[in-house]
């Protein structure tokens, strides 16, 4: 039995390297136990909320964009969606089939960010490097397509701003062989590492019962042994024509929800989201990609709460429209924001140098958790 | 697996007054009305029912309805909303049953009061500091009910609400906007 010694408060962030973005940890210790964790946010907040309410639907995409900003076609995605819905508008096969491949390459990007960062939070610094060279081949690809690299404002509600260029195919498909062996490369280097498992492995354990309880969605969700997908168990877009598994944890290197699960879960997501997109290049249909964009977009009187599955989690775009060409009010249900929540339960009784393994394996943007 | 109607029909008769109505007009989601002062007791409902089982609450979403009386003042050409009232809206879902189902609850803007569901589903502590930091939403029985994205200490009121003024100045700095 330790000696009870005076409790102590120590700040973490705003600016620390390894809170991804400005989040303040109010963190209470007993020496080196964890015994209380309080997340301050709000240090990005811009009220998009707000803005989303001056602007025309269209408008909005730009700033949705700005949420989480590694993941922005998913976030396009989530909101055309959303007044898609409201609006009950027909797209064209061949913008679901883009609107797919995109997503998917977006979650690819997404998770190696989150990987690769997570190496260096853990002082693995070499993967980091080697996943941000991967993830350039799909800002290279984004960006013949819209000219963008990381703010996109390519799907537009009905349709897309640009149809690919012609040889789009061909690129993407040469990625999906190029990358394959890379993730092999990344689990020789990161995933099977010693180190890597030893500081991982029975680290912030996250069980079921408290995930669900707490909202928690994505990959932390399925890390603690759910295998809960939106895109199989809501389906939007195409998604029910794919043929896809949903990873979840296993607890191989440990206990079934601790950061290492949340880890290799991402891993495997990054393999599934090649099968689709592999499933979805070849059966692109011709089509106009604008011929569904509406001149007026004016959604009837009414409510919606539509969601995705974004890499972080469940993206949900609560609309309500007044029959005018302006939201009356949009609320983005953000899954950094929720599953940021749940780190205090992470965090207690562990030891202060876990808060940056337990912390880097939730995989927030506080862009999006602000708002 | 439940329609909104079905579980329209099971709340009525369980809880009687406490809920309102249905409103199946809405193009995509059907809305239960509720008494902001039973909602607690029949989120607890919905999550324990073997039938029901909502384990997860999706997004909790304050509203400002601004369904009252507008206010012009002549000198600034600024407005505010009396009387009318403000909202919350409750989605939810159930993992084991798959089913979804939208509450919402209305209360006087003068005197927004709601019950907190935090000890249902914790998902809420958050969701339900933000509807009070944007609309000023009271939740009674919340554990810690302050402020989140914006300053603790914000002097300018709720943000969201339609007819909100951005203060003047904050701490003596003035606000350029």
């Amino acid at each position: 039995m330790a000696v009870k010694t005076e409790t102590m408060i120590l700040n973490m962030g705003p600016q620390h390297p390894s809170t991804h973005g400005v989040l303040r940890l109010e963190v209470q210790l007993e020496g080196e136990l964890i015994t209380d964790v309080k997340p301050h946010i709000g240090y990005l907040h811009r009220c998009f909320e707000k803005h989303a309410e001056a602007a025309t639907y269209p408008q909005v995409v730009p700033y949705t964009d700005r949420m989480d900003y590694l993941a922005s076609m998913y976030n396009n995605f989530g909101y055309v969606v959303a007044v898609e819905r409201l609006m009950g508008i027909e797209v064209p096969e061949r913008v679901e089939y883009i609107r797919v491949i995109m997503g998917e390459l977006q979650r690819i990007a997404s998770h190696l960010v989150a990987l690769g960062t997570y190496g260096v939070d853990i002082g693995a610094f070499t993967p980091f490097l080697y996943c941000f060279r991967d993830r350039e081949h799909i800002l290279d690809l984004f960006e013949m397509t819209c000219g963008a690299r990381l703010l996109y404002n390519y799907m537009w509600v009905g349709g897309l701003s640009h149809d690919i260029p012609p040889d789009f195919v061909r690129k993407t498909k040469e990625f999906i062989t190029y990358f394959r062996p890379k993730i092999k490369e990344l689990n020789d280097l990161l995933s099977f590492n010693k180190i890597f498992i030893d500081r991982t492995a029975n680290i912030g354990i996250l069980p079921l019962e408290t995930a669900i309880n707490y909202g928690v969605t994505g990959p932390m969700l399925r890390a603690s042994g759910l295998p809960f997908d939106i895109r199989k168990e809501d389906p939007y877009s195409i998604y029910d024509r794919f043929d896809f598994d949903i990873p979840y944890g296993q607890g191989l290197m440990g206990t079934v929800g601790d950061s290492w699960d949340r880890y290799w879960v991402r891993v495997q997501e990054m393999e599934q989201s090649l099968r689709i997109i592999e499933q979805a290049i070849d059966q692109i249909p011709d089509g106009d990609v604008k011929a569904a964009i509406p001149r007026r977009v004016k959604p009837p009187k009414g409510t919606v709460y539509s969601r995705v599955e974004n890499p972080k989690g469940e993206l949900g775009y609560f609309i309500i429209s007044d029959g005018s060409v302006n939201p009356f009010r949009i609320k983005v249900r953000g899954p950094s924001f929720v599953n940021l929540q749940v780190l205090p339960e992470l965090c207690k009784g562990y030891l202060v140098a876990d808060i940056i393994a337990i912390l880097g394996s939730t995989d927030i943007v506080l862009g999006e958790v602000d708002r | 697996m439940k329609t909104p109607e079905e579980i329209f029909e099971i709340l009525k008769n369980k809880f009687g007054d406490a809920v309102v109505e249905i409103d199946t007009e809405t193009p995509v989601d059907k809305i239960i009305t509720v008494d902001a002062k039973k909602v607690h007791e029949i989120g607890k409902f919905l999550r324990d029912d073997p039938e029901m089982k909502f384990d997860a609450l999706m997004s909790l979403s304050g509203v400002d309805d601004a369904n009252g009386e507008k206010v012009t003042n002549e000198e600034d050409g600024t407005f505010e909303y009396k009387g009318g009232t403000l909202s919350v809206y409750y989605h939810l879902h159930s993992i084991k049953l798959k089913h979804k189902v939208t509450l919402k609850v209305s209360v006087p803007r003068e005197e927004p009061e709601v019950e907190s569901v935090e000890s249902v589903w914790k998902t809420a502590n958050w969701h339900e500091r933000e509807a009070y930091d944007m609309f000023g939403i009271k939740f009674l029985h919340h554990p810690n009910l302050e402020r989140i994205l914006m300053p603790y200490d914000w002097p300018g009121g709720y943000p969201l609400r339609k007819d909100y003024k951005n203060p003047e100045y904050y701490h003596g700095m003035k606000i350029h906007f």
